[in-house]
């Protein structure tokens, strides 16, 4: 049932990536806490914008969970309090009446602040572009049915293959480390036949450039599994690091 | 008056696209080189299409709004992708696939196109299981299907309830490795503003940086538009929030003709609407139609027990239980296609049986499913769309059924093309759900993902290539042109007018006000009275736009709600459109649903002697109303029938 909550907001604002930051607070009142959190974010900027100021500025797009779009560290976690959910699908009733709510950007090397609480996330498709893919071109490939896959294999490479990109793994890492998404795409392509013949190259190409985009090592700490809204394993990192090992032995 | 010319090829329907393919030009390796394409939008339409350019040799140029060519709208895509494999064996075929997209679009469709369509269906299951995309598979290691609406076999891949997700990650991980090999060049977080043509054909596009806010010019000997459907007209819809209709409307203002913009879908199972500050409506995918039963109360006086919270849907008997759409349709039940199943909704709930406090939902009961099969079973499908409701609503569906309601879903209606997917201007060519071409007045469940991939891999890089075999002795074009000197200060200019309104009202404001207008008069059960007055509801509100919008902040500047206002005075005009569009429609068909041609019944009563064509609106000038072009649609190979779900 619906239900209104009163609630301070200590947000982050930074005009542009080389300009300083602090945080601001607001006061929110008589909040629905059917909300989701980023319209609780509307309804701030909506007044913001009514007393002539900017809009606090996210990331957000499909606001169900799936474009890996919106971001947000609050209260210090990657995508709030709730578990396995994304910043767009964290709602209200979450928060208690008279919370104070802290809210950052990503803090990583690897993702540079863009404004206020938006960051720069390129990195990521650089590392993708560096062989997150099966080397085919359109046409000319064999019918779909022409090579059964078990199940389990295919089960296990769409659950890694759940991972939205959104950064929160990185993020939540106190190496700032992008290993949980690298092993990801490399866990998923490496359990299907498909990609299966270009798992060890794909995984060195995909590390190496990893560690060149600025992010760092994983001491398995094991806080990008706990924080990631799809539920990637950590065990994804384990096949990545056989298959990084099998690269590293035939060069 | 105009004419346009749909160029499609002479010939048995199935093998016009084989004959086309064998007669068209072609471009040869090294001369691609020297061609440019720019391609806006990185869905799975203009995601493929680049990737699949990029292969061939051409240099593309690639454009999107958001941070990451991965993001686009297609991600959000629950339920399948269709392909006439008949790998189940239950009769289906490239004829079963063209004949069930044709009826359920109502027979406002060109034959020649959606049997193309069907044709390339299966290659794309091909393509991305390739690519190492994780389609669902049995436990022998085949693909696995289910079933959609409006079909009577299983021919939709899925995989969980995520298809569009890796549908697009698969065209996005192709793209990738064409950025890498440097035949696409991607630039993320540029918003196309206006579209150059030169001497009478598309070179180039004005686009905005949206971190910078610098406006930047580019290039190309053709330029394709891929920037998805324009259902954010209504505010709330199913779309992300950035979908928009905007480089439609420009090219419509270059001399593009924008057809069938009144056929717009409203999908049946959505999560209701709660409350105003609502930012956009959840779907809930077509496929819990498998499987879930919908229904609403027998008795008046418990749906308003209901509607009190007095009494929980679990509480009502069996027998006191209206599944409706299994009384009305019995051949096809649950799954009769989107729009039947919304007006049948719309039907209860304004004749007062609805459910949910505001009396604008009915059940989708998973109950039944539950006992049949075991609840590991509906988890294991719909486990995610479960959770997701969950999460919004704060219910579990499996113990309480789930409330839904129609909602904007995709918009039929868009760019007019020809058979090669090219505009009625030279060189402009549009794909995906940005142009109309494949599902006449109502699309199926599971055919946008395959008409998106289909048009991006398997049609467009051909019949590009039969236009662009002209173009290669044109040297690439200097953005210092005139051309681009125009077409950049007429974006500077709108944008200061819009900058200087300096008003009251915040752009979402007025965008909630548009979508209510467009809700109640150009929604799902329009009259010839409500869309008068809509579109003088309309006039007025875009005279309110332009006197009285605010945008705070700098217009050379990171800026999103000027980003947003420049959307919302596309989408104003895409709403007159809609309403011009329904207007002179006088009959009803497929999302088009005119109250006063309906059968005693109900159902839509299309008129196939009058309106037998798609409607081309070609811009007049701002503020006259615009022309309207027919392409007659003839049919040589089928018949049209009455549709018919019943039996
Ligand atoms: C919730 C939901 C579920 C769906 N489920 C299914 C399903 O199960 N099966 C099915 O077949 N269909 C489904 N659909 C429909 C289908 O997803 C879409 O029709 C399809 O994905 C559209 O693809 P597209 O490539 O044409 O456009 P989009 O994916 O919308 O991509 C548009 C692209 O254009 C860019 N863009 C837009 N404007 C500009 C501009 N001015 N400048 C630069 N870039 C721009 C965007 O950034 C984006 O990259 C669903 C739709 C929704 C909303
Ligand atoms: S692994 Fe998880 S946290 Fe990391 S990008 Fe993917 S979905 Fe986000
Ligand atoms: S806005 Fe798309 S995942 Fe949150």
């Amino acid at each position: 049932m619906e239900k209104t909550i009163n609630i301070t907001l200590k947000i982050w604002r930074q005009k542009g990536p080389k300009a300083q930051g602090g945080f601001q607070t607001y006061k929110l009142d008589k909040v629905s806490t059917d909300c989701s959190f980023l319209e609780m974010l509307d309804i701030l900027n909506e007044q913001l914008i009514n007393k002539g100021e900017e809009p606090i500025a996210f990331d957000h797009d499909c606001r169900e969970g799936i474009c890996g779009m919106c971001s947000l560290y609050i209260n210090g976690h990657p995508h709030g309090p709730d578990t396995q959910v994304t910043t767009c699908q964290l709602h209200m009733r979450k928060f208690k009446d008279g919370e104070t709510i802290t809210i950052e950007p990503w803090r990583s090397a690897g993702f540079p602040v863009i404004r206020d609480l938006m960051v720069d996330r390129g990195a990521y498709d650089k590392i993708i572009q560096a062989g997150g893919y099966v080397n085919v071109n359109t046409g000319g490939v064999p019918d779909a049915n022409s090579t059964p896959i078990s199940k389990i294999d295919a089960d296990e490479a769409m659950d890694s293959a759940s991972c939205i990109g959104c950064g929160a793994c990185a993020a939540a890492c106190k190496n700032g480390s992008a290993m949980l998404f690298v092993s990801a795409k490399v866990s998923q392509l490496a359990l299907l036949p498909q990609g299966r013949v270009e798992a060890a190259a794909r995984a060195k190409a995909m590390v190496a450039k990893m560690d060149e985009v600025g992010f760092g090592n994983c001491t398995n700490t094991r806080q990008c599994e706990a924080e990631c809204p799809k539920g990637i394993s950590i065990s994804n990192i384990a096949r990545l690091n056989r298959e990084f090992l099998k690269a590293t032995l035939k060069s | 008056m105009a004419e346009l010319n749909a160029k499609i090829p002479a010939g048995p329907l199935a093998e016009k696209w084989t004959n086309y393919k064998a007669h068209q030009k072609l471009v040869n390796p090294s001369n691609k080189r020297r061609l440019d394409i720019i391609v806006v939008g990185t869905g799975l339409a203009g995601g493929s299409a680049a990737a699949s350019l990029g292969e061939l040799g051409f240099n593309v140029l690639n454009f999107c709004i958001q941070d990451s060519p991965r993001r686009a709208h297609s991600i959000a895509a629950q339920g399948g992708i269709n392909a006439a494999k008949n790998y189940q064996n239950d009769g289906d075929s490239v004829y079963r696939l063209f004949y069930d997209t044709i009826k359920g679009g109502d027979y406002r469709a060109r034959e020649a196109n959606v049997h193309r369509l069907a044709e390339v269906s299966g290659s794309i299951i091909d393509q991305c299981v390739a690519q190492g995309v994780p389609f669902a598979r049995e436990y022998g290691g085949l693909l696995d299907n289910r079933s959609f609406g409006g079909a009577q076999v299983s021919r939709t891949f899925y995989a969980k309830g995520q298809t569009g997700q890796q549908l697009l990650l698969g065209a996005y991980s192709a793209l990738s490795r064409q950025v890498n090999k440097g035949n696409v060049k991607m630039f993320t977080r540029h918003e196309m503003l206006d579209v150059v043509i030169i001497d009478g054909r598309a070179r180039g596009i004005i686009a905005r940086n949206l971190i910078t806010g610098k406006i930047e010019r580019f290039s190309a000997h053709a330029v394709v538009i891929a920037t998805g459907g324009y259902g954010n007209t209504f505010f709330l819809s199913t779309n992300a929030m950035a979908s928009n209709g905007s480089a439609a409307i420009q090219c419509y203002h270059k001399g593009a003709c924008f057809a069938n913009p009144a056929f717009a879908q409203i999908h049946p199972t959505c999560v209701p609407q709660h409350g105003d500050f609502q930012s956009k409506l959840t779907l809930m995918s077509e496929s819990l139609r498998n499987d879930g039963r919908i229904w609403v109360p027998k008795k008046k006086e418990d749906a308003e027990a209901i509607r009190a919270g007095k009494l929980k849907g679990a509480d009502i008997k069996e027998e006191d239980r209206d599944y409706y759409l299994e009384r009305r349709y019995p051949a096809f039940g649950n799954l009769v296609p989107r729009d039947v199943a919304s007006r049948a909704a719309k039907e209860r709930c304004d004749a007062g049986f609805g459910v949910n406090a505001t009396g604008l939902a009915v059940f989708l009961d998973f109950s039944a499913a539950i006992n049949r099969l075991g609840k590991d079973v509906v988890e294991a499908r719909y486990g995610n769309l479960f959770q997701m409701y969950e999460k919004i609503v704060d219910e579990n569906p499996y113990e309480t059924p789930m409330m839904i309601y129609p909602a904007i879903h995709y918009t039929m209606g868009g760019l007019w093309v020809d058979y090669e997917l090219m505009t009625n201007v030279q060189g402009l060519f549009a794909i995906g759900e940005a142009n109309f071409s494949d599902h006449g007045a109502n699309r199926l469940g599971a055919s946008a993902l395959m008409q998106g991939l289909a048009d991006g891999y398997f049609i467009l890089p051909y019949t590009i290539q039969n236009y662009l075999a002209d173009q290669i002795q044109v040297p690439r074009f200097s953005t210092d042109l005139k051309e681009f000197n125009e077409a950049e200060k007429a974006v500077n200019d709108k944008i200061t007018k819009l900058m200087n309104i300096k008003g009251k009202s915040s752009v979402d404001s007025l965008h909630k006000e548009l979508g209510h207008i467009m809700w109640n008069y150009v929604g799902m059960g329009r009259t010839k009275e409500g869309l008068d007055i809509g579109l003088k509801k309309l006039a007025e509100l875009k005279k309110k736009f332009w006197s009285d919008l605010f945008i705070p902040g700098d217009k050379n500047d990171f800026n999103t709600e000027l980003d947003k206002a420049l959307r919302l005075s596309d989408f104003i005009e895409i709403g007159e459109l809609m309403a011009l569009d329904s207007l002179s429609r006088n009959e009803s068909c497929g999302g088009h649903f005119r109250e006063e041609y309906q059968t005693p019944e109900g159902e839509a009563l299309r008129d196939d002697e009058h309106y037998a064509y798609a409607s081309c609106w070609k811009y007049a000038g701002a503020d006259k109303t615009p022309e309207m072009i027919k392409e007659d649609l003839t049919y040589e190979f089928i018949h049209r029938q009455t549709r018919n779900y019943k039996s």
